[in-house]
């Protein structure tokens, strides 16, 4: 089985459905000649000509909005909003009309339309190319929020996300781009949306996570493994819908959870998911539900020292873990 | 608002305190103040108040359970709802809050290997750990918890599931309770548990024949105090000798009046109590407490009296003895001894002594070496009445003499002034004479 990146992984995905569906398409800023400014689209205008691959002025807005156009009429948009810190113009579109259209038309109209963002930090991204933004969809019924964190989950889910019927936000953080590499079937295959995934078994301690802090997650465990800490690692996948029984089997295993994401805290996914655990794990509980996240500060700083303390790492992890488990 | 009950502090060296008896069960309805429970503590039983009105909604410590001081008890909610409590609850928020700000001191805490003797989360449970107790059997109470502070994890509880019941060395050796029901097991295991926590004495063996008495509260009560009380404070020791001829002729005139009038018998106690009493004013380091870094004068002069029964001693408190006649003591000795003897000595009975003055001589002994009731600074014991020859007034006589036998905190006191005291004792005994009014 070929090793890729994760970000080859998006490519090859977007590569095999467009082949497979030739209604399927991709539009953005720099998508097309350029190949995305992350290289995510590259080779793709080349295949499939400028008429599949479109690039867009830059008003996320009109991304968001003749994606939502043209699934409403039978085509299967992919979007790509160039950092996921400039989907706020396109709100509006994703959130009152794509996520609303099944519901508002009585199910005569629906968006099958994928919205692509690369999102986090630890890139030196600073302020507009760092944040986090998944919490602000994952409130919104309608839509379906994924955020892989393995080259297989990518190219499973983006497939996944493409053959839906609804709106799907595909979260993609930068940062694993290049950094997480694994091993891909080039064959077809999905992953399906709303399903989380044991990545560790362990008998000490349950971590919850997603994209890049899953692997300091994974990371953490390995480290705490050598100190005789077993750690159970499920990875969400997807934050909307939340996978509740694989959350409540995960937490029933330890019995103590730690959920770490790099959005921040307050009114972070974390918070979701330990509601559904107190109230529906509540007696396999052992420990008082904790989570790591990022600081409830406004911003990413640009600083590197600033940046580093801001983003989480193994070893905040593994402090965090390790204190769980000494409870 | 359900409000936490806890072993109350029944007196000042009590530690903890073995529930007897429920006197209410989840759900009855409680006003303020009734009581609770019955509660044996060291030496005396006592009741415990319901600290509000309300309705019981747990018993969290079972009849027969040995509980410490400030440990949970059973909850009560409270009555009344929260509009009633806000100023209450608002006063308990404050330190919460406070401590919330200093939350560095608790990590560094846990990272001292001297925690290992913390067992301050021993009981606090989480719901997996209850729930899979309950399923399973479990009495926590004999769980060793491995968690932060003691705590009992969930992985401790699921070793025991998959190793196996916990030995039960109680049933064994009382077979004949085996047929009792499963209930009845848990008090019997806690019953069993601070014995087996005190190891026995090195070097000791028990031979065929021999019998093994069980200690009883009080008597591991009474073992532990002598040996805090040894251990504790330096004891020195010194003895007078008085002539109390004129005391004893002084009481044969009056005792079978005294106990006509009185109906109670008039004994030598009371007047040594009284001379003792009077000397105390004279020398306040002698009613005084060993503080650590200073020395506690008392104000209050509160005599412990010992009063013996078949197999323990208790040390009653005849408070505010400067304040009472001959009479007086006579009477309130009287009502201890026989409060002790009937077991109905209350809390307030045994608390507050300052001096404590034992009656040796009651049982024919002439000489003895008491232990100080610690904290107190010394203890004096009054012999026997012995007929001897003497030198008396240049002449040989037979005169009635006893011995005075103080032992005393020599941390507080030294020789001299223990010796004025004893004198001044001795002087109050001697000047009494058939004629002395009382």
């Amino acid at each position: 089985m070929p090793v890729m990146s994760y970000i080859d992984a998006v490519t090859q995905a977007l590569r095999e459905e467009m082949q497979r569906d030739e209604k399927v398409f991709v539009l953005g800023e720099d998508v097309g000649v350029r190949g995305g400014v992350f290289r995510a689209t590259n080779g793709l205008i080349e295949e499939f000509g400028e008429q599949r691959v479109l690039d867009t002025p830059l008003t996320e807005s009109a991304i968001a909005g003749v994606a939502v156009g043209a699934s409403c009429y039978g085509m299967r948009p992919v979007a790509e909003i160039q950092f996921a810190d400039f989907i706020m113009p396109a709100v509006n579109q994703i959130v009152s009309e794509a996520a609303k259209m099944r519901y508002r038309s009585n199910n005569a109209w629906h968006c099958p339309m994928v919205v692509r963002a690369p999102y986090g930090g630890g890139v030196h991204g600073a302020l507009y190319h760092s944040q986090s933004v998944e919490a602000m969809f994952t409130c919104v019924p309608g839509l379906k929020v994924v955020t892989p964190s393995t080259p297989y989950d990518v190219k499973g889910l983006l497939k996944s996300a493409i053959r839906d019927e609804d709106p799907v936000l595909f979260f993609e953080h930068k940062r694993c781009y290049r950094l997480i590499k694994g091993e891909v079937p080039n064959e077809d295959y999905t992953v399906p949306i709303g399903k989380a995934e044991v990545k560790r078994e362990g008998t000490d301690v349950t971590v919850i996570s997603y994209g890049l802090t899953l692997h300091f997650a994974l990371k953490a465990a390995e480290q705490l493994e050598k100190e005789g800490i077993s750690v159970h690692v499920l990875d969400l996948r997807t934050l909307l819908p939340l996978d509740k029984e694989a959350i409540l089997e995960a937490a029933s295993k330890t019995g103590k959870v730690l959920i770490v994401h790099e959005d921040n805290l307050t009114g972070g996914v974390g918070g979701e998911v330990s509601a559904i655990i107190a109230q529906e794990a509540f007696f396999e509980l052992d420990a008082p539900i904790r989570r790591l996240a990022g600081p409830d500060v406004p911003a990413m700083p640009y600083s590197p020292p600033l940046e580093k303390e801001f983003m989480l790492n193994p070893e905040k992890v593994a402090n965090a873990i390790r204190e769980l488990a000494e409870f | 608002m359900a409000t936490d009950v806890t072993m109350p502090q029944l007196g000042e060296s009590v530690t903890e305190g073995t529930i007897t008896k429920w006197l209410k069960k989840p759900g009855d309805s409680v006003s303020k103040y009734e009581p609770l429970c019955e509660v044996a503590t060291d030496k005396v039983n006592a009741e415990v108040p319901a600290t509000v009105s309300g309705t019981v909604t747990e018993l969290i410590a079972e009849e027969g359970a040995t509980i410490e001081v400030g440990q949970l008890i059973c909850r009560i909610e409270e009555e009344g709802g929260a509009a009633q409590d806000n100023g209450e609850t608002k006063k308990e928020e404050a330190p919460a809050a406070q401590a919330d700000t200093e939350p560095s001191e608790t990590p560094k805490k846990a990272d001292q290997p001297a925690e290992q003797g913390d067992t301050s989360m021993k009981r606090r449970y989480s719901p997996a750990v209850l729930r899979l107790a309950q399923e399973n059997n479990i009495d926590l109470e004999q769980v060793q918890g491995t968690g932060k502070g003691g705590r009992i994890t969930r992985k401790d509880i699921l070793r025991i599931i998959e190793e196996g019941p916990l030995p039960a060395p109680v049933e064994k050796a009382q077979p004949a309770k085996e047929e009792k029901p499963a209930a009845a097991a848990p008090a019997q295991e806690k019953a069993a548990q601070p014995a087996a926590q005190k190891p026995a004495a090195p070097g000791v063996s028990v031979e065929p024949g021999d019998e093994e008495v069980p200690v009883s509260t009080v008597r591991r009560t009474i073992a532990q105090r002598m040996v805090t009380s040894k251990h504790e404070a330096p004891h020195a020791w010194t003895m007078v000798q008085a002539d109390v001829t004129g005391l004893v002729q002084l009481r044969k005139k009056i005792k079978d009046d005294f106990k006509q009038r009185e109906g109670i018998s008039l004994t030598y106690l009371p007047f040594f109590i009284k001379a003792v009493v009077d000397s105390l004013k004279e020398f306040p380091y002698l009613n005084s407490v060993w503080g650590g870094d200073k020395i506690i004068l008392k104000k209050r002069i509160n005599i412990s009296i010992a009063v013996a029964t078949e197999d323990a001693l208790y040390v009653p408190v005849i408070h505010d003895a400067d304040e009472k006649s001959i009479l007086g003591l006579a009477k309130a000795i009287h009502n201890l001894a026989e409060k002790t003897r009937a077991g109905k000595l209350t809390m307030e009975d045994l608390q507050g002594g300052t001096f404590t003055v034992n009656n040796t001589g009651s049982f024919g002994s002439i000489a003895s070496q008491p232990i100080i009731n610690y904290p107190q600074a010394a203890i004096i014991s009054m012999e026997s009445i012995v007929k001897q020859p003497v030198i008396h007034q240049d002449m040989i006589a037979v005169r009635d003499l006893v011995n005075l036998c103080l032992s005393l905190d020599h941390r507080i006191l030294d020789g001299l002034m223990a010796g004025r005291f004893l004198q001044r004792v001795k002087e109050r005994l001697e000047a009494y004479g058939p004629d002395t009014q009382i």
